[in-house]
């Protein structure tokens, strides 16, 4: 067994757990985190995805024993209270999702990839980045439109913020 | 996954050390190759020695005509590197095609180079750029490294601990993505050298894993364009063939990304 200590959404969590722990079971079996989710066991469908030390991963090929000492964003912790993330909104405006069952992880992806590309996004490059996260349901149009959508908005209120 | 004991080294000697006392330990890097494998129970080892917090194995420096890169550099890292992108831009581009965005925020060189995958797209730029694999122990170049299919030259325990690029006069990458796994089912890596000397590293496609194509690198050397090409052809006998490819069509396959990593110099393509 390891101790593993990390930050989760803001909340600092200590626990026992087993070496082989992935870091998709430690959040949804340990602290009960069931928005991140597990699509496959091959790495390639990226429902698990959350952010480590700020950048998107595929937590079912983490061990938690990797994250010791890290800080992890899930789904759970995008929203503010109950005030949607831009990207959750744009998903619910632009129809982002049918099923549901990818979303967490397009959404984690999705945030990550915007904030890669602070200049801003286009068609192709959101679909090129979308490579890691599979939709069985929606035929990926919505999901970009919403991307690209919530890249706007957000640059617009970084530009507001910066002013 | 089987039970297994995590360690986490903070030093190239502490590793090799934990891998030593242990009877079936394997390094973990980015763990991209390796947790896939043993959540599929397709391997098993009872201690993981975590190698990704060991300083010595990180970094990106420029000397004379080499690029250096860390061994624990994640593709990410190293596909947004400057340096990288200044002294051979069409690497940082292969780099960043590698997988996904996930999969190159934890995927390291050093995992890529001593796993040897005969669809991994590195060993063809080490081949081309005629790289050096620094190890715990020693230097081996890459024409010696890559011995067979998941074979590499490594000893039992030893660490890759960086490798040095020959940094090129020009160089280009083009493959063509395997529909289903995104690996390359044929990626071709030209280099025109300095002293004027060409390099051809193949992968994907040969059934030994990445190689040489020295027939190319021949009529390269005197024309170093598309049109040298022509007429040669690689023997079908020496390539892979499954449910996606024949022999004949890898064959045909290297030999146009070889041309379209002639008309891409500087940087990289991937086919769908
Ligand atoms: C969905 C998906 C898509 C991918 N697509 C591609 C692709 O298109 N092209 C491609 O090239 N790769 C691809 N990969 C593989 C990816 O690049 C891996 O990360 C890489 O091959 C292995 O690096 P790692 O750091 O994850 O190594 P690990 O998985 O940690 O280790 C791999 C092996 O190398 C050993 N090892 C690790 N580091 C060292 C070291 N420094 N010295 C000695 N031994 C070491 C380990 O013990 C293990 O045997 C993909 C992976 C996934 C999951
Ligand atoms: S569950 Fe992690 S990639 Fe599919
Ligand atoms: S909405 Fe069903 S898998 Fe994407």
């Amino acid at each position: 067994m390891v101790t593993v200590t990390m930050t989760v959404n803001g909340r600092q969590v200590s626990k026992e757990v087993e070496d082989r722990r992935l870091l998709v079971d430690f959040l949804r079996e340990d602290l009960g985190l069931t928005g991140t989710h597990v699509g496959c066991d091959t790495s390639q469908c990226g429902a698990c995805v959350v952010h480590l030390d700020g950048k998107a991963v595929k937590s079912c090929t983490v061990l938690a024993a990797q994250a010791d000492g890290g800080s992890v964003k899930t789904i759970e912790g995008l929203a503010n209270g109950a005030d949607l993330h831009p990207l959750q909104a744009a998903f619910k405006e632009h129809h982002g999702l049918q099923c549901g069952f990818c979303t967490p992880g397009m959404i984690m992806s999705g945030v990550d990839l915007i904030e890669r590309h602070p200049d801003g996004l286009d068609e192709k490059t959101v679909r090129v980045e979308l490579e890691g996260n599979i939709c069985r349901c929606t035929g990926y149009h919505n999901i970009v439109k919403a991307i690209l959508a919530a890249a706007e908005e957000m640059r617009g209120g970084m530009r507001q913020a910066a002013e | 996954m089987y039970p297994l004991s995590y360690r986490r080294a903070s030093s190239v000697d502490e590793a090799r050390r934990l891998f030593q006392e242990a009877s079936d330990a394997a390094y973990l890097a980015g763990g991209h190759t390796l947790l896939p494998t043993m959540k599929q129970r397709l391997a098993v080892h009872d201690v993981l020695v975590d190698l990704t917090r060991i300083e010595a194995m990180r970094g990106i420096s420029v000397s004379g005509d080499t690029l250096t890169i860390g061994g624990g550099m994640t593709h990410a890292e190293v596909s947004e590197s400057s340096e990288v992108k200044g002294a051979i831009s069409s690497l940082a581009a292969m780099v960043g095609s590698i997988g996904d965005a996930q999969v190159r925020h934890r995927g390291t060189i050093g995992g890529s180079i001593a796993n040897n995958d005969p669809a991994a797209d590195y060993p063809s730029a080490a081949l081309a750029l005629a790289a050096t694999i620094k190890t715990d122990s020693r230097e081996i170049a890459a024409d010696d490294f890559f011995t067979a299919l998941y074979e590499t030259a490594l000893e039992e325990g030893e660490i890759v601990t960086g490798v040095s690029f020959r940094i090129p006069e020009t160089a280009g990458y083009a493959k063509f993505r395997n529909p289903a796994s995104r690996y390359p089912m044929a990626g071709v890596f030209v280099a025109k050298h300095k002293d004027g000397s060409v390099r051809v590293g193949v992968t994907g496609a040969g059934m030994e894993g990445a190689f040489r194509w020295h027939e190319a690198e021949e009529a390269l050397a005197g024309n170093f364009s598309g049109e040298a090409l022509a007429g040669i052809s690689l023997d079908p006998g020496m390539m892979m063939g499954d449910i996606h490819g024949s022999p004949e069509y890898r064959a045909n396959l290297v030999a146009v990304m070889a041309g379209r990593a002639l008309a891409n110099l500087g940087s990289a393509e991937a086919i769908i």
